[in-house]
């Protein structure tokens, strides 16, 4: 079996010390995990090493931490990969999580952080009125839906890994929001625009996010919170016309808007109409404009001082030659009905593909 | 000192819903457990919840399955009440809000699963023990003024009051390691399984038979301990578990010359025969030399489309991915017979109670017993949602009708000086791992899926020896924040405890019947032996055996054949 050394950050409260490393060397097979490496040191070297695991198997979601820097399971990553990632010669590097204060070496107050946040998007199902005498009739397309984020192990990755969250404590955080999405996605749910409105007007709610993917990275199930967080927002402005406190929606509307009309981004326009759909020449701009655009004066004249703009570039775009092309998906994506969500949950495959790797001609299912 | 009218150990789901039951029941609760609650190991989990819910299905159906599958050995009274209360209960879950899977009509949609006549388990893709974990957490969460949590607090010991009855539990909080006696009119043990008995198993680390050696050295029974269940599909090695929801997806099992065995063993149902069959199929063609050179058998899961794979059995697609470098929709996945769960337990009539006055059990800890010689996939969480729903309703109403009871003085200081010990303790002995190790190849080799008299006399011996061991453990972590150490050498005394019942009950039982088979004693003995071994702590520390008939009510025993 292979030789890995872990050098583990530690840290014991009641010794009055900070923290300092401790280095192990354990022989553990390369496709084992992380967490056997570090039970490994445990068992036979060193029995005071904190660290919460119980299911071993990226279920019960107690040993997320940091390896090599990246917030992931220990138990589902394995010893051999974090030692490529490590680079040969160098000790697999392990921390506990971001975010969240450390109670013992890599062991962190998830009370104080997570399972806070997650009691304040009001964690349990509200439904309209008794329930019916058997089961809810609901489209099982929304059961699967949810379902992802249902997934979610509440291990705390995405909370230790969000940026937003290092930026703003505050920040009510990915796991609390797919969690609030497991509610408002849910047709048995019967405060859906209640809890939208109530974490669009948090500051430190639905808005908060800053899409840096993060989350989605680290998230050992695949329940893509950020995913969550964009379905909260969209459902928010479709469906019930909640005012979007960064101007997002709006911004994002524009965005299109001009892409569809020019093929490429004419970017004097992209403010003014982030607030509106009126045209700046003709003084159709919203009030929330005006502000945003005094703000902004200073940027334009430095780009006009510096020749990067022209009046006649800012006030006249052009159009991308084969625009009717850029027009034609806009017209393609339009066409359809439903909304389409990036769900990660459910992975398409391609039809037609063999099937019954040993059984020759047994396509029973 | 906390007090509560009803005070739960373990909250996985028959703690949960013991707890939200004894609540409903106006009771006072509060519910420890050594991990946080939605680490419990009901997470694990997979393939769903029986109930015969349709209406062309039946409630006897799904309790003469039940019967069948325990080997005659199970009591079909309680079995009776398990299976008429399943379908209220899944309507239940509903309501609260687990995402069941839905048929095209918008209403609960069902899998076939092993052992049954009717596709009666209900199912949230593979993940419905996790899925109805946090909906029940969620309960916990919204009723937090009527149920006190003590999240990652350690139960150590049972307290009685002078009269012998239940009066509370000792209790070290983790966090800052102090100890705590609780007072309680009634105490709830939903402490789960303890597969971390043997090597390798599915269990995760935390399930160690606390509560059943707690409820055994404070005097009560238990029962039918050597009814060890191995599922037949489990990873090499690691022993990580794959749900039989894949076998009730369609997939095959194969041998290493690629043959359909299940063929020779089980005509009818094939992979889906009951787990003790298939396990012993199985392991027959591996010990014949028909398996792979890894000891193992081949799952063909790709049999099953794929879209029907990403969607139902999602997490199997992970665990293959991360844990066996196989690509489940795409190629075979090698798979062995593993240590999985106990049908034994804390001995319980069906409101839960056990013989120690206002002590109850409930879930994988108790044995009522619906499971008997075998339990069917998909009973074990119809069992802790039922029988902790019970539990806590009755533990609620006897709680109302008394005054709170004072605790014998003794059981705190004791407690407080065992783990003393152990802390200061220099090392002389063996490492609490080194005898773990031991115990779990020692119980993996003897008392598996066949069992002989000579092979578990050799595990006695040695459970014996390592219990003397484990009395002289020492741990390095000094500290009293998150001290795991200690827990560990307390936790090894308990799994020690069970594994010598666990044995003891194998010697015991001299014929084969549901997850017992005895190559000495191959027949299963109806004359004899539809009863069931009771254990109760001797005084001179050894099991003292007695036995208790099974209940009959409408099914008489017939040969088992799937």
């Amino acid at each position: 079996m292979p030789d890995y050394k872990l050098k583990i950050r530690r840290f014991n409260p009641e010794s009055g010390e900070p923290a300092y490393w401790s280095e192990y060397d354990v022989e553990v097979e390369s496709e084992r995990s992380v967490l056997k490496g570090i039970l490994t040191a445990r068992d036979d070297q060193d029995g005071s090493i904190g660290i919460r695991c119980s299911c071993q198997a990226a279920i019960c979601g107690s040993c997320a931490i940091r390896i090599n820097g990246k917030t992931a399971l220990a138990c589902n990553t394995a010893i051999g990969e974090a030692q490529a990632k490590a680079g040969p010669g160098n000790p697999i590097v392990v921390e506990p999580m971001n975010n969240m204060p450390v109670i013992k070496d890599l062991i962190v107050d998830m009370d104080a952080v997570h399972w806070k946040k997650v009691q304040r998007v009001i964690p349990w199902l509200l439904p309209e009125g008794a329930p019916p005498e058997r089961e809810y009739i609901v489209p099982a397309e929304s059961m699967i839906d949810i379902t992802q984020s249902m997934a979610c192990i509440q291990c705390g990755a995405c909370v230790g890994a969000c940026l937003a969250l290092e930026a703003d404590p505050e920040f009510v955080g990915p796991a609390a929001l797919a969690k609030a999405y497991r509610f408002v996605g849910d047709p048995r749910d019967g405060q859906e625009k209640e809890r939208l409105t109530d974490l669009a007007e948090d500051p430190h709610g639905m808005y908060d996010c800053t899409h840096c993917f993060a989350c989605v990275e680290v998230c050992p199930k695949d329940v893509a919170p950020m995913n969550q967080i964009m379905r909260l927002r969209r459902r928010a402005t479709n469906d019930f016309e909640i005012k979007d406190r960064n101007n997002g929606y709006g911004h994002e509307k524009a965005f299109v808007n001009l892409i569809e009309k020019y093929g490429t981004l004419h970017e004097a326009q992209l403010l003014p109409r982030s607030f509106g759909d009126g045209s700046l020449l003709k003084g159709q701009t919203e009030p929330g404009a005006v502000k945003e655009l005094i703000e902004s004066l200073p940027t334009a004249i430095r780009g006009l001082k510096s020749g990067k703009v022209s009046p006649r570039k800012a006030l006249w775009h052009h159009k991308l030659p084969g625009q009717e092309n850029v027009k034609r998906i806009f017209e393609e994506i339009e066409s359809k009905d439903e909304r389409l969500e990036l769900n990660l949950y459910i992975v398409e495959e391609e039809p037609g593909e063999e099937q019954g790797a040993m059984a020759e001609g047994s396509q029973e299912s | 000192m906390p007090q509560h009218d009803v005070l739960v150990i373990g909250a996985g789901l028959a703690g949960q819903r013991a707890a939200l039951a004894a609540a409903e029941g106006g009771a006072s609760v509060g519910i420890i457990s050594k991990v946080h609650p939605v680490r419990s190991h009901s997470n694990a989990a997979q393939g769903g919840i029986n109930a015969a819910l349709n209406p062309e299905d039946s409630w006897e159906s799904h309790a003469f399955d039940t019967v069948k599958g325990s080997d005659y050995l199970g009591d079909q009274d309680a079995i009776e009440i398990m299976c008429r209360e399943a379908p209220e209960e899944i309507l239940h879950l509903e309501h609260l809000g687990v995402t069941f899977h839905r048929n095209e009509q918008g209403k609960l949609g069902t899998r076939a699963f092993g052992g049954a006549s009717a596709a009666r388990t209900y199912y949230v893709a593979d993940i419905t023990g996790q899925a109805i974990l946090h909906v029940l957490y969620e309960q916990l969460m919204k009723f937090g003024d009527q149920i006190d949590r003590y999240e990652e607090w350690f139960t150590t010991a049972l307290v009685k009051d002078d009269n012998g009855r239940i009066a509370g539990a000792v209790t070290r909080n983790i966090r800052d390691g102090s100890l705590q006696l609780f007072t309680a009119k009634t105490v709830i043990l939903a402490t789960g399984g303890n597969g971390q008995i043997f090597d390798p198993s599915t269990n995760a680390l935390i399930c160690t038979g606390d509560g059943i050696a707690q409820a055994y050295n404070a005097g009560a029974t238990l029962m039918d301990m050597e009814m060890i269940q191995y599922h037949p599909t489990t990873l090499a090695g690691i022993g990580l578990l794959i749900t039989e929801g894949a076998r009730g997806e369609g997939a095959h099992l194969y041998n290493a010359a690629g043959e359909r065995f299940m063929e020779k063993y089980a005509p009818n149902k094939m992979e889906l025969a009951s787990r003790d069959v298939v396990s012993r199929a199985e392991q027959t063609e591996i010990n014949e030399g028909r398996g792979f050179p890894d000891g193992t058998v081949a799952l063909d899961i790709t049999v099953v489309p794929k879209q029907r794979i990403h969607e139902a059995l999602r997490e199997i697609v992970m665990v293959g991915r991360d844990f066996a470098g196989v690509d489940i929709t795409r190629e075979p996945i090698h798979i062995k017979p593993g240590n999985h769960y106990v049908m034994g337990g804390i001995k319980t009539n069906v409101d839960g109670e056990t013989d120690v006055p206002g002590l109850y059990a409930a879930g994988e800890c108790a044995c009522v017993s619906v499971h008997g010689g075998n339990r069917l996939g998909a009973n074990s969480l119809l069992d802790t949602l039922i029988f902790g729903r019970r539990s806590g309703a009755h533990a609620a109403k006897v709680a109302k009708g008394m005054s709170m009871p004072t605790p014998a003085g003794e059981e705190l200081n004791r407690e407080r000086e065992t783990i003393d010990a152990i802390v200061t303790r220099d090392r002389t002995g063996r490492r609490v791992s080194e005898i773990k190790a031991e115990m779990g190849a020692v119980m993996d080799k003897h008392c598996a899926v066949f069992r002989d008299d000579a092979g578990l006399r050799v595990a006695l011996e040695a459970v014996k020896r390592l219990r003397e061991e484990a009395k002289t453990v020492s741990v390095d972590d000094k500290g009293s924040v998150f001290n795991q150490d200690v827990l560990g050498a307390l936790e090894l005394q308990f799994m020690l405890d069970n594994a010598e019942c666990i044995v003891t009950g194998a010697i015991e039982r001299t014929e084969s019947r549901g997850a017992q088979f005895r190559t000495d004693f191959p027949e299963r003995n109806d004359e004899e032996w539809i009863k069931h071994i009771n254990l109760t702590a001797g005084a001179d520390g050894e099991p003292e055996i007695s036995y208790s008939e099974a209940t009959m009510t409408q099914w008489e025993p017939q040969e088992r054949k799937y």
